[in-house]
């Protein structure tokens, strides 16, 4: 509160000009110190470690390129991210879009067995007692590590693809819905038996609206997880998508080209990291 | 007297690692239709767990409760309960909170129409149809309470049953309360069991008070018939050597029998 009010006293001395309506001026005038004081720092902040980056990879023997050389050699990919060349050959968007789209698939069925089986373990007992310690240990297996299975069972690169985005993105999901469940107050159960919902009832009015914000939880880290696994995924299966294109410019020895697309993927990851957040709060309210 | 609901032999023990705990044992009560009774007792004493008996969440060991002659045995929107601490969902508004359970209890007797109408009057019956459209995080906890009874009176209950009711407010708004529930039982002769530790409450509210011994094993000690003419208001009363001669009653029940049972 005091520094509010210390700015709004300090803004009109600062107009030199006499001003006609001081209370805006000085109203604008915190408005825009407070975007500087949320812009700035971010700025500064990557103004630092692109000049460091820079200055690393400078020299003659430098083995990786800085953020200059980055942009010089990647411009075409950076201006036109949808040409379309046939094969793997297209433009950085429609790598990220394929890859999006396997994650959108895969994740949309983890998140809705997830839930289903979150709330099965968080509701019974016995079912708990009888899947938890297979989950515990399931859950700890590397995405990858399901890959070979997955191909052998599905002889197919993106179902295998969407398999391991399925396998990795679950077990938050469930694990999460689960505790929430557990953690539905008595009293939102006696309601529930006093006005004798039915269980369908139960489930839709109760259950879901009550575990809203664990579910959220368990998505955010499930969509995450998802990304990471499809990048990892995708160099392994190849065709198109970003983890491929990372492949791909290894092979070739496109530096640059990696780095670009790494900046993607985390662009995209935190966007969808975001997406859920905002969906959860948008749902929880 | 007519019993509209009673209490038959009612014990209960719960079994733990530790072994069986007793919680009431052999506990008779019947209540007429339109009648007020207060169950009042130190914590401890099961007087919540008799409450959730009749309310059906608790299953008796022995004995059993029968409401118009019929044994229940399960919970029910015919015993509605206004829980200690309120119970709304939170992420439903107040009108919304009162609308699931109309909706669920009257969808057979009342119209889509009748049915909001009816929601709007039991708003207005404790006094919070101007908070309709608040969400329970947004009122106060007097405010919650009587969103809580509005959707317990909604239900039509025969037995209104109150866990504590106003245990958890201050002492101004707790009067509110009570001389709401009382206008309200005034109006509409609920018959109505409330749970309290609150000696003042009980006398002023109630017909009959069902004072219970101390746990383990509580059972009826006394039950003090309150002869008080209705309507009755807190300040007429405050000095009334009636009502006082009452209150003390119950007090020594409480303070007088305690200390020696518990040493």
């Amino acid at each position: 509160m005091t520094m509010v009010s210390n700015i709004t006293a300090a803004a009109p001395a600062e107009a030199s000009t006499p001003a006609k309506r001081p209370l805006a001026k000085s109203q604008a005038a915190k408005t825009a110190r407070e975007i500087a004081g949320r812009v700035l720092p971010p700025v500064l902040g990557l103004a630092v470690l692109l000049g460091v980056w820079q200055l690393a990879c400078s020299g003659p023997n430098a083995l990786l390129p800085g953020p200059v050389k980055v942009i010089q050699s990647t411009w075409p990919l950076i201006v036109d991210p949808f040409f379309d060349h046939g094969g793997v050959d297209k433009g950085l968007f429609w790598h990220i879009f394929a890859s999006l789209k396997r994650v959108a698939v895969g994740f949309a069925l983890s998140s809705v067995a997830g839930i289903f089986l979150g709330v099965l373990i968080g509701q019974s007992t016995l079912a708990f007692r009888a899947l938890d310690p297979i989950f515990q240990v399931l859950r700890t297996v590397p995405p990858l590590a399901w890959l070979p299975i997955s191909l052998a069972a599905f002889r197919q690169a993106d179902p295998s693809a969407i398999f391991v985005i399925f396998i990795t993105s679950i077990w938050p999901i469930i694990l999460n819905t689960a505790v929430g469940v557990r953690n539905i107050p008595q009293d939102y159960r006696n309601v529930a038996l006093v006005l004798r919902l039915s269980p369908i009832e139960f489930f839709f009015k109760i259950v879901i609206p009550a575990t809203v914000p664990y579910i959220f939880t368990g998505l955010k880290i499930g969509i995450g997880l998802s990304w990471l696994a499809i990048i990892a995924a995708e160099m392994l299966i190849g065709g198109v998508g970003i983890g491929f294109f990372i492949w791909d410019a290894w092979n070739s020895s496109l530096m640059s080209e990696i780095i670009l697309a790494l900046v993607y993927v985390g662009l995209v990851g935190f966007m969808l990291d975001r997406l859920i957040t905002f969906v959860g709060k948008l749902l929880s309210n | 007297m007519s019993a509209y609901l009673s209490i038959e032999n009612v014990g209960i023990s719960f079994s733990s690692d530790k072994g069986t705990f007793r919680a009431l044992d052999d506990v008779v009560l019947r209540i007429a239709k339109g009648e007020f009774v207060s169950v009042i007792g130190h914590s401890g004493c099961g007087k919540s767990t008799l409450l959730n008996i009749v309310a059906g969440l608790l299953q008796a060991t022995e004995g059993g409760v029968l409401l118009e002659g019929r044994e229940v045995d399960s919970p029910g929107p015919d015993r509605a309960v206004v829980f200690q601490n309120h119970s709304l969902l939170p992420w439903l508004t107040v009108y919304d909170n009162v609308r699931m359970a109309v909706d669920k209890v009257l969808s057979r007797t009342k119209s889509k129409a009748e049915r909001h109408d009816w929601v709007l009057h039991n708003l207005s019956l404790v006094r919070m149809d101007h908070a309709k459209d608040k969400k329970p995080g947004e009122i106060s906890g007097g405010m919650k309470q009587r969103v809580g009874i509005a959707r317990a009176l909604a239900m039509e209950p025969k037995v209104l049953l109150l866990d504590e009711p106003f245990g958890a407010l201050d002492a101004l708004t707790r009067a509110h309360l009570q001389d709401s529930l009382m206008e309200i039982h005034g109006r509409l002769g609920n018959t109505v069991i409330m749970i309290t530790h609150d000696v003042d409450e009980s006398v002023l509210l109630s017909d009959r008070i069902v004072m219970m011994t101390n746990g383990p094993a509580a059972r009826i000690g006394q039950i003090l018939d309150i002869d008080l003419p209705r309507p009755r208001s807190r300040v007429d009363l405050a000095d009334n050597p009636h009502f006082n001669h009452l209150r003390a009653e119950v007090l020594r029940f409480l303070h007088g029998h305690a200390p020696a049972k518990a040493a």
